[in-house]
């Protein structure tokens, strides 16, 4: 049975698990139900959960070991010959045995041996399986049969749920942790595997970046050179343009629709203004390509002026607009979570509603401006699409926005794009930069709810 | 109290009591006519026929009141009937709620509030408002009161602008209380002193009306007692508009008590004869506590 088809007949028993719990629940309560210590539903939702939890463990299990445990039956199933063979050759030769097993393409003729191992390996898998689906169905049986046994009015089943259900949820919050501290931690191990190739004081204070290494001994080329200073100021210099744009854009616009517009307008616009956050940055970054970037260029034209075809100008001006909803949704927000007794007040004063939002409004919302802007400064440094497209590839060291520039992001792309060696600095660069964005975007965001929160307190 | 040359200086230019009031317009006649002491033979301000609806739901009706110079008015009534409303026609912050709308004649000094010709924003500086929860300013205590003075433009220079503010929280009876600490954030003071300090801001613009709703509802006695001795005080000086809950107080600081139903007002009088010797059957069920 394939593995889509044992979950569904497993669900299938869950289910009547639960009927077989609850029924046997109200049986040996007999007439006086109420001598039951939990609701029938919780002795049902106990049987059903033993029944599923311990063959899908089994389940996950098997399938995470099988392959590993077939390849190396097979492998020890070789002709002695192809046992002293080195482990790279060994592994093309099983996955030879896999493609052939599969009706793939070949790299070789099959040999006799050969073609013995491939049936080997098929009846080792069809075993497999068949062990596997009669293994789980037991499993599960069994975890109903002791469930149902164990069913008596003063057992405790509303507890056990609970207890099981809070397991489940620890497991899948931890699993999300856990993720994210590995992925932190491979990053972390490949940086220093690159900064053992590279010091780490060339990589943040090095003016230069071009990161085409020799690949072979004899090779003629460039030895390379990692100073990340022009990636992350052509960051900086993107960020500070899209920043230009968005901060004023957003924050005028908040101010209006909080402040002035009618709230059915309001109602209509704000989601407007938001479904600029959902435009996929790609559009974005064909928008910034073919239509700014030519644009900038034609009127740097007219004005005698040299502007390359790609320019920080253009991606930075689209990325504004791309982040205009997350500055002007937050700023609209905390400014509506200023007390309207605080604008009672100033008007009472004979305060004109402008001197209000600038004296009054704006002080009293100003930490949670800060924070949205910081959340939208940490978007816009781990922007990537938009830049690949509009402002070029190149690692100039300039402020000014007319050349091209590159961000970190960008050569994280480049870096890691087309055929590389695993090992090569070139590569490893790209888990350096990643680790320094990580870092960088860890402290905005740290820094950007630490504000927001201590705003909270201020009203609540 | 004010010296000469601060005097000179709190005054605003463009001040209007030299104008002639006009002829006090008639009340008309209708079917809820107020009882008792309705107009005053000085007025500083006049309503007549004033009626506010809220869209299409009529919140008072018909109100007519005058306010006389230097008097505490007191406006008393159960919950709902239109106190607050009415307290917030007379400096326009119901141009503020969206579906408010109101109609008939309120004046200042024999000038329409309601007029195209009438600027809002000084309106508002001269018909001050302090409000039922204290809202100082999340700034200094300083800054909260030199706010009104700054926007306005009545200082000079830093040292009018001090003196200003020391003479407004003198008034306010909370100058000894913070004088040491006029630049910590008004927000860190007590309740009773907020509401202190928010008279004190009002009185910085130095207003010829201040209005007040229920200002000691969320104060404890102590705090209550302080305001009501202040308000006494600042009679000097101000007419006063209180909303109250609590008839002690009512009988306690004003002179001329009106008495709200259901959006009517039903009657107004002296406040001593008020609350001995009502004339309407409805004043006289509130005051003994039949209902409300
Ligand atoms: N902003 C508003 N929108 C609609 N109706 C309101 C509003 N404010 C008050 N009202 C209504 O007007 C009436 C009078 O309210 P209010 O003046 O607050 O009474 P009071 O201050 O005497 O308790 C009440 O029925 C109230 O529901
Ligand atoms: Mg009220």
């Amino acid at each position: 049975m394939s593995t889509p088809l044992l979950i569904a007949v497993l669900l299938l028993l869950a289910a009547a698990a639960f009927e077989f719990g609850r029924r046997r629940a109200l049986q040996v309560a007999g007439p006086e139900f109420r001598t039951l210590h939990s609701l029938p539903r919780y002795y049902g939702s106990y049987t059903a959960l033993w029944c599923a939890l311990p063959a899908l463990i089994l389940l996950g299990a098997w399938l995470a070991f099988e392959d590993k445990i077939i390849t190396i039956l097979v492998i020890a199933d070789l002709p002695a010959a192809y046992q002293s063979l080195s482990e790279p050759e060994l592994n093309l030769i099983v996955n030879d045995l896999r493609n052939q097993l599969s009706g793939n393409v070949v790299s070789r003729e099959l040999n006799l041996d050969m073609q013995a191992a491939v049936k080997h390996y098929g009846s080792l898998r069809a075993t497999s399986k068949a062990a596997l689906a009669v293994i789980f169905l037991s499993v599960a049986m069994l975890g109903m049969g002791l469930a149902w046994r164990k069913i008596a009015p003063d057992f405790w089943a509303r507890n056990r749920v609970e207890a099981i259900v809070k397991v489940l949820l620890i497991i899948c919050s931890t699993l999300a942790i856990f993720t994210t501290i590995g992925i932190v931690l491979s990053v972390l191990f490949e940086s220093i595997r690159f900064f053992r190739a590279v010091p780490v004081f060339d990589f943040l204070f090095g003016l230069e970046w071009s990161p085409q290494t020799a690949i072979r001994e004899d090779q003629v080329g460039s030895s390379g050179a990692f100073g990340a200073v022009p990636l992350f100021a052509g960051t900086l210099l993107i960020s500070l343009i899209a920043m230009l744009v968005a901060a004023p854009v957003g924050l005028t616009s908040a101010i209006y629709l909080s402040e002035y517009s009618h709230p059915r307008f309001r109602a209509a616009a704000k989601p407007l203004l938001e479904i600029l956050a959902g435009i996929p940055t790609v559009v974005y970054g064909f928008f910034a390509a073919l239509t700014v970037a030519p644009l900038i260029r034609d009127a740097g034209t007219n004005f005698g002026l040299d502007v390359s075809s790609e320019s920080a100008l253009a991606a930075g001006l689209v990325m504004g607009i791309m982040i205009i909803p997350f500055v002007s949704s937050i700023s609209d927000d905390v400014i509506n979570a200023v007390p309207q007794s605080l604008r009672d007040g100033s008007l009472a004063l004979g305060s004109t509603q402008s001197e209000m939002i600038r004296k009054v409004v704006l002080p009293a919302a100003l930490p949670g401006i800060v924070g949205g802007l910081l959340l939208a400064i940490s978007r816009a440094i781990g922007e990537t699409m938009i830049v690949v497209m509009a402002a070029g590839l190149a690692a100039n060291l300039t402020v000014n926005p007319l050349e091209a520039v590159t961000t970190v992001t960008v050569q994280i792309v480049t870096l890691l794009v087309g055929d590389q060696e695993f090992d090569s600095p070139k590569t490893l660069a790209a888990f350096a930069l990643g680790l320094m964005l990580f870092l960088v975007t860890l402290a905005l965001n740290v820094i950007a709810l630490y504000v927001v929160r201590k705003y909270r307190e201020q009203y609540e | 109290m004010l010296n000469q040359k601060q005097a000179v200086l709190l005054e605003r230019p463009a001040k209007t009591n030299d104008v002639l009031p006009s002829a006090p317009v008639k009340i008309q006649d209708t079917d809820t006519k107020t009882v008792g002491q309705v107009t005053v033979d000085k007025p500083i301000m006049t309503t007549r026929n004033v009626d506010v609806y809220y869209d299409d739901k009529q919140a008072i009706r018909n109100v007519s009141i005058d306010i006389a110079y230097n008097e505490v008015l007191s406006m008393i009534g159960p919950s709902g009937c239109g106190k607050s409303t009415f307290l917030r026609c007379l400096n326009r912050m119901n141009d503020t709620i969206e579906s408010a709308r109101v109609t008939g004649s309120i004046e200042l000094e024999g000038h329409d509030i309601y007029d195209k010709k009438t600027d809002v924003v000084t309106l508002r500086a001269r018909v001050g408002m302090v409000f039922q929860k204290p809202n100082p300013f999340p700034k200094s205590v300083y800054e909260n009161v030199a706010y009104g003075p700054r926007i306005h433009g009545l200082a000079r220079n830093q040292s009018e602008l001090d003196e200003i503010v020391e003479t407004s929280l003198r008034r306010a009876g909370l100058w000894d209380e913070v004088k040491d600490r006029l630049r910590e954030p008004g927000t860190g003071l007590s309740g009773g002193q907020q509401q202190r300090l928010c008279i004190a801001r009002c009185i910085a613009v130095n207003p010829d009306v201040i209005l007040m709703d229920e200002p000691c509802s969320a104060l404890d006695p102590i705090a209550t007692a302080r305001i009501e001795e202040l308000i006494d005080e600042l009679r000097q000086n101000y007419s006063i508009v209180i909303v109250t809950h609590s008839m002690q107080q009512a009988a306690r600081v004003s002179q001329r008590t009106a008495y709200f139903h259901l959006g009517d007002l039903i009657e107004v009088g002296e406040t001593s004869i008020i609350f001995t010797n009502p004339q309407h059957k409805l004043t006289e069920d509130y005051l003994t506590g039949r209902f409300g």
